[in-house]
């Protein structure tokens, strides 16, 4: 598909595409709402056209006003298949009702109550991907292995390194196949991370599983290898989750090419050459390469002259007086970065006192358990021991308060094991807070790589002109002069070349950002209303069972009540 | 004051002042603690009323000012004087300072001594005690002169003799090697102590996991007032209509810390509380079986005595000795204590015989009360859980329900 096109044009966009990834109807217009709608197409299309798009967008308009035409798409979880919902609203017993709202590793403990249904109320519940309910794109993570890395040399015993089994099951059509599995290491996963970072620049791009700096002894210990498996499920899961990057190249590759993963583990550019798999534009043959370096930020490359200029460029906008230190003059673009800030120092402080509130309900659940151990063993000792009536009268009422005092904690328990799942949406969106900061650090690189270009243009325009003035005075032309000045014309022209694309790829991250950070918003709200019901929900649930042994204790001891009203 | 109330009822008609004016009743109550003094010297006094008809009281309403010191000894007296009976625990004298004076305390304290009183005041025996009648009419003064005498060195010279006799025993009993020289070995009373000293230990076990449980309240209640704020605060960060909603749930959160606080409270004072004081109850037939063991000992020893006198005078009228007068004269002594012991030992298995009965009977009750108020406490929580957050169910639906 990328042909050997040589007009300049047509590859920019080509190269664009390949780092923008706009997979919909070709659009050539530049109102704002096919701007969105570039970005919404490709969430909602599966088609696998990819064709080429450009989105240009006049520096001054920018996508932050643009209509919120993007709404249609209704955030379908919450109602989809939502088989509870009325008995949300009439006062119900949750009592016989045991919840299990998620897949996997959930635990069901029905026993005391004869009538118990399991309801697997998944789609109201739970957080999977969302957008499109016909889509089934479910990844697993498995069977940690360790191997060995053979080495070049016949010296016996390389370094050992564990790999896991990543199974997709899907019935989207860019994959060609339902189920299919490959065996990856975690250098992998940090290579696709990489490489994501790159050709999604300005998106929210979930944030990877840490590299651990342990000591291999370490690496190999169960716990950890289990540790590291959750988290890269977990990552996996979320990239397909994301509309766009789960039709990514890089992550298509990843869960289906067999053997050595083909993805450049450097963005050096002679090895993306020799890369087969990654289809290189004209461009990067030709000698003005500059122009493609550009859309990579610089640092992290190897043009060490670019680096120097864009920190220069970066200090001069920290001295440059009464501009701020990276000219990012749209106020909107910086009270939403000061929002998001806002927004996840919050998170931040509800997931840390969601895990109080957790450790607490663990440590009463605990504690009514050891009371009611306490009280059997009396109970036992007092029926051994016993010489009056009233003793066995005694050890029988106890026996009563300790069953129920181990049942109550066992429903404790139970209660915390689903806190926990449902609070760990905090936790989550901690990650994916992280993931905008990236997508606003994008944008920020990008007009800086702007900046930069603009004012070396400017100085290049400077030479040039004296150059030119220079070369008036001296009669009939300096030929060594009008050289040079052709040699800098040459090079104003290729820098302007550069700035074009420069603007054009900070125009498109600035959109990236819009949209992503809408669609963050939006799943994000949802996701926590989702939880908050959840856990009320549960809440609701295991009150009221617990509410019930009590009640029972309290029948079974009225005999006692000396309360005068 | 309704604790009071339900300790009154649970003894049965004795304490009802409305009863007919025949049926003879004692009723008392502790009440209005009041902070007294300054610094290290203050103390808490409270009021005791006294209803009775009873002839030896003093008319039908006293009221007098007690401190805790006054019902310490009133209880070393009763201890002293009805060996054998189960005299009711205080609560414990000293507590950590901070706690001393905090609301809580006092308040489990003036129960605690509530309970204490009216449990002697029901004993049929005790109940007639002169000490008793002294602790409820004597006016402050004399009361403080009482118990100054008590804790003083002015001992009556019987009480020396006894208490010289007591060390006299045990220093022989160290010297010839003796730890535990004299010991009741019948079965049922050997049932009765490995009995009492294995419940303790039970006892205590439940009652350590019943302050937990109370702390676990409070630490929970606390939990949720922070989780509740938190989700506020980011409520306020986020758009509609999640930002109500956290709103909304951490309200509710916050109140239901307040529910959990109280309900700490609760299971501290109507459960953990009767737990200790069971504990407490059992430390003090502990005491009263070491005072069997001491009262058996000294039968043994002064019957043992008492024979070697009579030998001895057998001995010597036999010989028709000049000694034989002042002889028979040691050994009536000798023999009219020894009398004297193995009643007081006799009185002792008896009344023990009827305190344990008693006991258990009144133990099986008062736990009875406990776990009932305990389970509907809890049952009281978790419904009002369960109420809060249900509440907020209608409109988290449909919050969902917006195209958001």
């Amino acid at each position: 598909m990328m042909g050997s096109e040589n007009d300049q044009e047509e590859s920019k966009e080509k190269m664009e595409s390949l780092f923008l990834r706009e997979e919909s109807d070709p659009l050539t217009r530049s109102d704002k709402s096919n701007s969105n709608s570039t970005y919404r197409s490709a969430m909602s299309t599966l088609s696998d056209s990819r064709h080429p798009s450009i989105v240009v967008t006049p520096a001054d308009s920018d996508p932050l006003f643009a209509p919120p035409s993007y709404f249609n798409e209704s955030r379908s979880k919450p109602n989809g298949g939502n088989r509870d919902s009325s008995s949300y609203l009439e006062p119900p017993s949750y009592a016989d009702v045991i919840f299990s709202p998620f897949d996997d590793n959930s635990e069901i403990n029905g026993s005391d109550d004869g009538g118990s249904r399991h309801i697997q109320s998944s789609d109201s519940l739970s957080r999977s991907p969302s957008s499109l309910s016909s889509d089934y794109f479910k990844i697993t993570v498995s069977s940690p292995q360790k191997e060995q890395e053979s080495t070049n040399s016949m010296i016996p015993g390389g370094t050992t390194y564990v790999t896991y089994q990543i199974t997709t099951r899907t019935n989207l059509s860019e994959y060609g196949g339902s189920e299919f599995s490959v065996r990856r290491r975690f250098r992998d996963v940090v290579t696709l991370a990489d490489r994501l970072a790159e050709s999604y620049r300005g998106f929210c791009i979930p944030p990877r599983p840490d590299k651990s700096v342990v000591e291999s002894q370490v690496m190999q210990k169960q716990e950890f290898v289990e540790q590291r498996r959750v988290a890269l499920e977990k990552y996996l899961r979320r990239l397909a989750s994301h509309p766009v990057i789960r039709n990514s190249d890089e992550l298509k590759v990843f869960l289906q090419a067999q053997g050595k993963l083909p993805l450049a583990t450097s963005t050096d550019v002679a090895s993306r050459m020799l890369d087969g798999a990654v289809k290189l534009p004209k461009q990067l043959f030709s000698e003005a390469s500059s122009s493609v370096e550009v859309v990579q930020p610089a640092r992290g490359g190897r043009d060490f002259l670019r680096l120097f200029k864009e920190l220069r460029q970066s200090v001069s906008n920290d001295w440059g007086g009464p501009k701020p230190a990276v000219v990012e003059e749209d106020k909107e673009f910086l009270e939403k970065k000061e929002k998001m800030y806002d927004l996840e120092q919050q998170i931040i402080n509800a997931s840390q006192q969601a895990e109080s509130l957790v450790k607490a309900q663990q440590d009463m659940g605990e504690t009514m358990g050891e009371l009611g151990l306490a009280f059997i063993k009396l109970t036992k000792f007092e029926n051994e021991e016993a010489v009056f009536n009233s003793q066995r009268a005694r050890a029988n009422d106890m026996k009563n308060l300790a069953t129920s005092a181990v049942k109550a904690s066992r429903f404790y328990r139970e209660l915390n094991s689903q806190t926990v799942k449902h609070l760990d949406t905090l936790h989550d969106y901690l990650g994916l807070m992280m993931a905008v900061q990236g997508a606003f650090a994008d944008r920020s690189s990008a007009l800086l790589t702007v900046q930069t270009l603009l004012s070396e243009i400017s100085s290049l325009e400077g030479r040039a002109e004296k150059l030119e003035a220079a070369s008036l005075k001296v009669f009939g032309g300096d030929k060594s002069r009008i050289k040079k000045i052709e040699e800098l014309k040459e090079t104003i022209k290729v820098t302007e070349d550069s700035k074009n694309v420069a603007i054009r790829e900070y125009e498109q991250i600035k959109e990236n950002n819009w949209c992503e950070v809408e669609r963050l918003d939006r799943e994000r709200r949802a996701d926590f209303l989702n939880m908050m019901k959840g856990f009320v929900v549960n809440q609701v649930g295991y009150a009221e069972k617990i509410a019930n042994v009590w009640t029972k204790v309290a029948e079974d001891t009225s005999q006692y009540n000396r309360e005068s009203s | 004051m309704e604790s009071t109330e339900q300790t009154r009822s649970i003894s049965g008609s004795m304490q009802s002042p409305r009863s007919p004016s025949s049926l003879p009743y004692l009723s008392v109550s502790v009440t209005d603690p009041v902070k007294l003094g300054n610094g290290v010297q203050a103390y808490i006094s409270y009021r005791v009323i006294t209803k009775t008809n009873l002839p030896e009281y003093q008319g039908p309403e006293k009221i007098v000012i007690r401190r805790y010191s006054d019902f310490v000894w009133l209880r070393d007296r009763l201890f002293e004087k009805y060996k054998g009976i189960f005299i009711p625990p205080l609560p414990e004298k000293s507590a950590v300072e901070k706690f001393r004076f905090s609301a809580e305390f006092i308040e489990m304290r003036r129960a605690a001594l509530d309970i204490f009183v009216n449990r002697i005041a029901l004993h049929p025996e005790v109940q007639q005690s002169e000490d008793l009648r002294t602790f409820l009419q004597a006016d402050e003064e004399t009361m403080d002169r009482f118990r100054f005498q008590e804790t003083g060195i002015f001992k009556k010279p019987a009480d020396l003799m006894q208490m010289f006799r007591d060390v006299q025993s045990k220093v022989s009993d160290a010297v010839l090697g003796k730890e535990k020289p004299v010991e009741e070995t019948t079965a049922a009373y050997e049932k009765l102590k490995h009995y009492i000293y294995e419940l303790e230990n039970h006892l205590a076990e439940a009652q350590k996991h019943a302050y937990r449980l109370v702390k676990r309240h409070r630490e929970l209640g606390q939990s949720l007032l922070d989780f509740g704020k938190a989700v506020k605060l980011l409520g306020a960060c986020e758009g509609e209509p999640t930002g109500k909603a956290f709103s909304d749930l951490g309200t509710k959160s916050e109140l239901l810390s307040i529910k959990l606080q109280k309900e700490a409270q609760q299971v501290l004072m109507n459960f953990e509380e009767p737990l200790k004081d069971y504990v407490r109850y059992v430390q003090s037939i502990k005491a009263t079986i070491a005072e069997r063991g001491t009262a058996f000992k000294q039968h043994c020893e002064l019957a043992e005595t008492t024979k070697l006198k009579e030998i001895n005078l057998d001995k010597l009228m036999l010989t028709r000795s000049d000694k034989v007068g002042e002889a028979e004269i040691e050994y009536r002594e000798i023999k009219a204590e020894s009398e004297v012991a193995t009643r007081r030992f006799e009185r002792i298995v008896t009344r023990m015989e009827e305190e344990i009965v008693r006991f258990q009977e009144q133990k099986t009750e008062e736990m009875g009360v406990a776990f009932h108020q305990f389970a509907k406490g809890q049952a009281r929580l978790a419904n009002s859980i369960a109420d809060a957050w249900r509440s907020l169910l209608p409109k988290l639906e449909a919050s969902s329900a917006v195209q958001i």
